[in-house]
């Protein structure tokens, strides 16, 4: 094993898994050093969740290797899962158990040395919010406490990695930061891999992002950079007609579109009633509005809205899942 | 071996904390207890014959019932709720995870049983109990449970269906059990074959007070072949 600080933390050389017909993953290759919070984004069913079972060791690749410390998932799983603090998703507990008895449990199956564990699990206890309820059954816990005793039974040995498949599905707007702020928070001192399909999750939580459609990678960046590939900038522009019958959208569209420093237009939404609404990317650094402004006025187009809109990493989703998507499917 | 006993512990506490525990146990000590004493009282035999003796109505009877009842939810369940991912990914062993819910089971079987000793004792007090019959009868049953618990748990493993695991390994047990009295109605050059796969032939030469190493390599074998398939079957599924 090389140096454990040059060693990255997750490695996946071309990974791929069949379920019978269905490929779930093709080929996906990528590393994660040390100390980094990665996104795992994708559509459902892209191939997250698999992704995440093989570093885990749940699941078998059909072809490829995981490493996880350098060290191979399919030779030394103990040895790597001890590593791992992994919370599957939708957070699968034993729901007859209390919470503390729990906790005593995975730290049992985890190695946890007995002396010194109260103190070690109070602490954790504490960090994730649990003090409250470590006397109560895990069946009669909320959704956001139980996905905190989730993450509480995954950092219990204090894991190199922590791997957490959806820890916000299916929690409300308040949970939802609050598990995010946890993430943040351990974040500062391990290695976070964590899957969603929500957007603003990874931008709030992650450093980077892996984006996965259909069983491949189709970017790994930051989002920062993520967001600035898509080179140019979009306006938005919403119009109405001064005629009384209704403007003609794809003809509209083509208007907009010839006009020039504009690269594409897409339709989107207007503002009800006769209104058009229009996504138009431009080309380069040139600021078309002003010639949008000219192209709508001799075209007897009301102009009701002009104005630019940063590219989010939506946008650069979209497209790059959707395109990949589609040429797949 | 820690982790093996966390497993067992984190079982029996879940049979204890749920109903199965007292019925199992209450159930084992009704039929015993009346197999008991019919044979103190109608047949004035200080012995517990009856309580090892294998027929078809008999506290080894109810084990054929009660040991796929104890062991059906082991595995079935965590794969129906999704906590055998959180359990397989933790660093233990797929022969962990078998032998602490074997032990869990076997733990539990052998509360009831070991309450049966209050009979011995019992008889020990009234007239004078030859003790070696005793010794191997309870030898005999704590093997002969460990056999079906061993099926039992196999079936659980393959299905996640606790309904399931419980009817395939009561037939199973069942039909290793009842297959002995089906001899007398083979033809000869069989009926040895017959009745050295039943389990209850086994118990039967125990009960009587004959400690073979054939009868306890018997019953050895089939926990550990059983055991080993259900192993396998875990591992399968990470495939």
């Amino acid at each position: 094993m090389a140096d454990a600080e040059t060693t990255p933390m997750v490695e996946a050389r071309s990974l791929s898994k069949s379920y019978g017909q269905t490929r779930a993953l093709t080929d996906l290759s990528f590393k994660i050093s040390r100390g980094e919070v990665v996104g795992f984004l994708g559509p459902n069913g892209a191939g997250k969740t698999t992704t995440m079972k093989i570093l885990t060791g749940f699941l078998r690749p059909s072809a490829g290797k995981a490493l996880v410390g350098g060290i191979d998932v399919a030779e030394d799983p103990l040895a790597t899962r001890a590593r791992i603090g992994y919370l599957p998703e939708s957070a699968p507990l034993y729901n007859d158990m209390m919470v503390l008895d729990f906790l005593e449990y995975a730290s049992d199956l985890r190695g946890v040395p007995r002396e010194g564990r109260r103190e070690k699990l109070k602490a954790i206890c504490q960090r994730c919010g649990l003090l409250e309820v470590l006397g109560k059954d895990i069946g009669h816990l909320s959704k956001g406490f139980r996905q905190r005793v989730g993450l509480a039974q995954a950092i219990v040995h204090d894991p190199d990695l922590i791997i957490l498949d959806e820890p916000t599905s299916g929690l409300d707007p308040n949970q939802i930061v609050e598990i995010r702020e946890l993430i943040k928070d351990l974040g500062r001192e391990k290695t976070v891999i964590l899957s969603t399909h929500i957007l603003p999750e990874v931008q709030a939580t992650c450093g980077r992002i892996i984006i996965v459609a259909d069983g491949k990678l189709v970017a790994d960046d930051t989002p920062d950079k993520l967001a600035e590939r898509e080179s140019g900038t979009v306006i938005r522009v919403v119009v109405k007609s001064r005629a009384s019958t209704p403007p003609d959208v794809e003809a509209v569209r083509k208007l907009f579109e010839a006009t020039p420093g504009v690269r594409s237009v897409n339709p989107a939404d207007g503002e009800g009633g006769s209104t058009l609404g229009f996504r138009v990317l431009t080309a380069g650094q040139d600021d078309p509005r002003e010639a949008l402004f000219s192209t709508a006025v001799s075209n007897q187009l009301v102009l009701l809205d002009l104005h630019r809109e940063h590219i989010s990493l939506e946008d650069t989703f979209r497209r790059l899942t959707r395109g990949e998507g589609g040429a797949h499917a | 071996m820690p982790k093996v006993l966390a497993i067992a512990r984190r079982e029996i506490k879940s049979y204890f904390d749920s109903p199965i525990a007292y019925i199992v146990v209450t159930a084992f000590l009704l039929v015993a207890g009346w197999m008991f004493f019919s044979a103190l009282f109608l047949m004035e035999r200080a012995d517990l014959r009856g309580l090892f003796h294998p027929s078809p109505f008999s506290p080894s009877m109810l084990l054929v019932i009660l040991a796929p009842a104890v062991t059906m939810r082991l595995v079935s369940e965590e794969r129906k709720s999704g906590t055998f991912e959180l359990l397989t990914t933790m660093p233990v062993t797929d022969w962990q995870v078998v032998l602490g819910k074997f032990l869990a089971g076997f733990a539990l079987i052998a509360t009831a049983l070991g309450l049966t000793l209050a009979y011995a004792f019992t008889v020990s007090g009234i007239g004078d109990l030859d003790w070696g019959p005793v010794v191997s009868g309870y030898l005999g049953t704590l093997l002969f449970s460990a056999t079906l618990l061993a099926i039992g748990l196999l079936c659980s493993t393959l299905t996640d269906n606790q309904i399931v695991a419980f009817i395939v390994g009561f037939i199973v047990c069942a039909a290793l059990y009842f297959v002995y009295w089906l001899q007398f109605f083979l033809p000869s050059s069989i009926a040895p074959l017959v009745e050295f796969i039943s389990t209850s032939s086994h118990l039967e030469n125990m009960a009587r007070g004959v400690v073979d190493s054939r009868d306890v390599l018997y019953y050895l074998s089939l926990t550990g072949g059983a055991l080993f398939l259900a192993e396998r079957a875990l591992s399968r599924q990470h495939a």
